[in-house]
C-alpha cells in the first residue's frame, strides 16, 4: 500500500490530502495533518474525492465523429485531424475563428500548454476558462 | 477580479487561509461558504466560537447565518446600495481611517461625494434593510480591529459584478482594513485551479502572471521563449463572447479541455445553439460531458489522481500532486495530449515530464519565478508572489502599498438587476451549490454517499409564497423563465425570503441554466447567473 500526496479535485481551497494505493487502484484517501489549509480534516466531498477515479464511465479511447456518430479511433488519426482542422480553419478564416477554453480543473503546466498552443500555433487571444461561471 | 486589479492592482484573494483564526471580524456577502468552501466554513465558525463576529449579508438563511453576530438580508442585487450606505455612515460618523486614507489610496472625494447620496432612508428603500441595522454593521465593521471580507460568486455573478467588487474594495480602503494580517479583501475561488488557469494566461487579455498581450515588452518576452514572430497583439473573447461569437458564425472552431459549459453557461438553449453551430468541436475530458456529446473529436484525459503537476488555491498557494495510479484505457494527462499537438504543429519545446514545464513558466512569469518543484516537494507550497528561490513566498498582499501604488476608490452608483419581477414572471430566481454536490455534478455525482444525500435538485420556496400557488414540499412543480422550462421536486423553507425562489445548477436532469439570463457584467463579462426573473406552478 502506497499514499500519494495530491490536491484535492474539488473547491479552490486547495486540500491536501493522500491517496492510498493498493494493487495500482486507488482505495481512500487520508487528509495531511500538517499542512496549513486543511490540518487533518477533509469535507464530504473531499473524502470521497477518489470513487469517480475507477468509475466505468471513463472515457478510455479517442472517439471522432463519423457520419453522425462519436466512433472510437486511435490517438494518431485523432490528432491528426485536430491538427488539420484547426489549421485549415485559421487559413480559411482567421486566427479569431478558433477559440480555446483552459480548465479550472487542470494543472497550471496544461493550461500554460494549452495557453501556449492558442497563442503561438494558431495566433488566437481567444484562450478564457469557466473562472466567470 | 477585474474589480480587484483596478482598485489594488491585483485581482487575487488578499488573505491566506490560515489568517482567518486570528481575524476579529468576518463581512461575508454572496458565499454560502459552509458549502461551497466548508474548510474555510470550518475555520470561520471556529473563529466565531472564539469570539470573533460575523456580520452576514445574505438574502438566503444559509447555515452560517446562526453563527452571524447580525445578519441581514437584503434585497436581491442591491449590494453596491448597501456598501455605499454603510460607506456613508462610516464617513458622517468620522469613523474612516484617515492617516490610511490620506497616505495609501486615492479619489476620496469622489467617494465622498457619491456616497453621501446613499443615506439610510435611500439605501432602506432599495435593499430593504433597516436603517438602525445599516448603522450597526457599519459600526462594528468599521471598528474592529482586523476585519476580513469574504465573498464568491454571488457579489460576481450579476450585471453590477465588478461594481460590487470595487464597492466591497472602497469599503476595506475607507477603514484601512487591507495590508495587514488577518485584514483584507478575500474572493474566494469555487474550483481548484480557477486561480491557476488565471494565472497561467487562461485569459484572453494577458501572458502568464497577467503580462498583458498588448504590451511590447512582454510580446518581445514570450515571442523570444517560444521562439516565434507575430504574435496576435489584440486581447480576444472572453467565454461568453465566444458563445455569442459562435452563434453569429464567427468563430468556427472551439477546443475545450476539461469544462463543461453546457451545464455551467446560462441561457443553454442559446449555449446549445451556439456550440451547435461550429464547424469543429473538439473536446479533451475524462467523462462524456454534456458539451463531449456534441463533439466531433473527443480526447479520453487523466484525471486528477493519474498525472503529476501543480494546483493553485485560493490563497494564491502552488501545490504539487503527484500521479498515484495510471489512467483508464488509452487515457492521457492533457499535459502530454497537447503536448503532443505543439510538437505536431512545429512549436518550440519539448516537455517529457511536468516538471520541464514549469520551469518554463519560472523563467516566464516574475511572480512564480521562485515555485520550482525542488522547492514544492517538501513542504507545503509556495504563495506567489515569489519573486526567487530564495524568497518564501507571500502570506498577504499590500503590506507596505498596494501592487500598483496607491490603492484608488471607484465609487459607483447602484444599478439595478437586467430582469427585475413583472406581473407574469412574478418571482427572482436565484442559484448556486449544495454541500453534497460540485459544478456540474461530473465528479460528484458519480460517488455514492453524495449522491445519496443530494441525489436530486430541489427548489426552495418560502411558506407564504408556497400557499400562495397551493405547493407544498416534495410536489413537483414547474419553473419558467422567459428562455426556458425546468420540473422539479419543490421545498416550502424559510431559508429563502419572499418571492426569491433557489435551486442548484448540479444536475443535468433539471438545468436550472435553461432559464437563467445571459445578460453579463460589461466589464468581467461573467453572466447575471445569480437572478432572473420567473413564475412557477405545480404540477398536476
Amino acid at each position: 500500500m502506497a499514499r500519494i500526496p495530491t490536491i484535492c479535485p474539488f473547491c479552490g481551497c486547495g486540500c491536501s490530502m493522500y491517496l492510498v494505493v493498493d494493487g495500482g487502484r486507488v482505495t481512500g484517501v487520508e487528509p495531511s495533518p500538517a499542512n496549513p489549509i486543511n490540518k487533518g480534516m477533509l469535507c464530504a466531498k473531499g473524502w470521497n474525492a477518489f470513487e469517480f477515479v475507477h468509475s466505468p464511465d471513463r472515457l478510455t479511447k479517442p472517439l471522432v465523429r463519423k457520419n453522425g456518430v462519436l466512433t472510437e479511433s486511435t490517438w494518431d488519426e485523432a490528432l491528426d485531424l485536430v491538427c488539420s482542422r484547426l489549421t485549415g480553419i485559421r487559413d480559411t478564416h482567421g486566427p479569431d475563428a478558433l477559440g480555446f477554453l483552459c480548465s479550472a480543473k487542470c494543472t497550471n503546466e496544461e493550461n500554460y500548454l494549452l495557453m501556449k498552443l492558442a497563442r503561438s500555433a494558431f495566433r488566437t487571444n481567444n484562450v478564457d476558462h469557466c473562472a466567470r461561471l | 477580479m477585474a474589480g480587484l486589479a483596478a482598485a489594488f492592482g491585483s485581482g487575487a484573494m488578499t488573505n491566506s487561509i490560515g489568517e482567518f483564526e486570528d481575524a476579529d471580524l468576518f463581512f461575508v456577502i454572496g458565499s454560502n461558504t459552509t458549502a461551497q468552501h466548508p474548510l474555510i466554513g470550518t475555520r470561520i465558525i471556529n473563529a466565531v466560537e472564539r469570539g470573533a463576529k460575523l456580520l452576514l449579508f445574505d438574502p438566503r438563511e444559509i447555515q452560517l447565518a446562526p453563527f452571524a453576530s447580525l445578519h441581514l438580508r437584503q434585497n436581491f442585487g442591491t449590494d453596491v446600495a448597501l456598501v455605499n450606505g454603510m460607506m456613508n455612515i462610516i464617513i458622517q460618523e468620522d469613523l474612516y481611517d484617515r492617516p490610511y486614507v490620506e497616505s495609501r489610496t486615492e479619489g476620496f472625494d469622489e467617494l465622498k461625494a457619491l456616497v453621501s447620496r446613499y443615506t439610510p432612508k435611500v439605501v432602506e428603500q432599495i435593499t430593504g434593510v433597516r436603517s438602525a441595522d445599516l448603522y450597526r454593521a457599519a459600526v462594528m465593521y468599521a471598528q474592529a480591529d482586523k476585519a476580513m471580507i469574504v465573498y464568491a460568486m454571488g457579489i460576481t455573478q450579476h450585471v453590477t459584478g465588478t461594481d460590487n467588487v470595487k464597492t466591497l474594495a472602497n469599503l476595506a480602503m475607507l477603514t484601512g482594513h487591507v495590508g495587514r494580517h488577518s485584514t483584507g479583501v478575500n474572493p474566494l475561488r469555487g474550483q481548484n485551479n480557477v486561480q491557476g488557469a488565471c494565472d497561467m494566461g487562461g485569459l484572453p487579455g494577458v501572458f502568464t502572471g497577467y503580462q498583458r498581450v498588448n504590451d511590447p515588452a512582454s510580446v518581445q518576452k514570450f515571442e523570444k521563449a517560444w521562439e516565434t514572430t507575430g504574435l496576435n497583439t489584440k486581447p480576444g473573447l472572453t467565454i461568453t463572447g465566444m458563445v455569442e461569437a459562435a452563434h453569429s458564425g464567427s468563430l468556427k472552431a472551439l477546443y475545450v479541455m476539461g469544462e463543461n459549459p453546457l451545464l455551467s453557461d446560462p441561457d443553454l438553449t442559446h449555449a446549445e445553439h451556439a456550440l451547435g453551430n461550429l464547424d469543429f468541436l473538439v473536446v479533451q475530458d475524462i467523462f462524456l460531458t454534456e458539451t463531449a456529446a456534441l463533439a466531433d473529436v473527443i480526447l479520453p484525459a487523466a484525471c486528477f489522481a493519474e498525472k503529476d503537476g501543480t494546483y493553485t488555491n485560493t490563497e494564491r498557494r502552488v501545490q504539487l500532486s503527484r500521479k498515484a495510479v495510471e489512467p483508464p484505457g488509452q487515457a492521457r494527462a492533457d499535459w502530454e495530449i497537447v503536448s503532443e499537438l505543439l510538437s505536431r504543429l512545429g512549436c518550440c519545446g519539448t516537455y517529457p515530464d511536468t516538471e520541464s514545464i514549469m520551469r518554463e513558466i519560472n523563467a516566464l512569469t516574475p511572480s512564480y519565478a521562485g515555485i520550482t518543484y525542488r522547492r514544492l516537494a517538501s513542504g507545503y507550497g509556495l504563495q506567489w508572489p515569489c519573486p526567487n528561490e530564495e524568497h518564501p513566498g507571500t502570506v498577504f498582499l499590500h503590506r507596505d502599498q498596494f501592487t500598483k501604488g496607491k490603492g484608488t476608490f471607484l465609487p459607483c452608483e447602484f444599478r439595478p438587476p437586467a430582469e427585475a419581477p413583472d406581473e407574469e414572471f412574478d418571482l427572482t430566481l436565484t442559484t448556486g451549490r449544495i454541500y453534497y454536490q460540485f459544478h456540474t455534478g461530473t465528479m460528484s455525482r458519480r460517488i455514492e454517499i453524495l449522491e445519496r444525500e443530494a441525489p436530486q435538485p430541489v427548489l426552495e420556496i418560502n411558506p407564504e409564497d408556497a400557499k400562495r400557488y397551493g405547493i407544498r414540499t416534495n410536489d413537483l412543480v414547474e419553473v419558467e423563465s422567459r428562455r426556458g422550462s425546468i420540473r422539479l421536486k419543490a421545498e416550502v423553507t424559510t431559508r429563502v425570503p419572499r418571492k426569491v425562489l433557489f435551486t442548484t445548477f448540479h444536475f443535468a436532469e433539471s438545468p436550472v441554466n435553461r432559464l437563467t439570463t445571459s445578460a453579463f457584467d460589461p466589464v468581467s463579462e461573467i453572466p447575471e447567473l445569480k437572478g432572473c426573473a420567473v413564475k412557477i406552478r405545480r404540477c398536476s
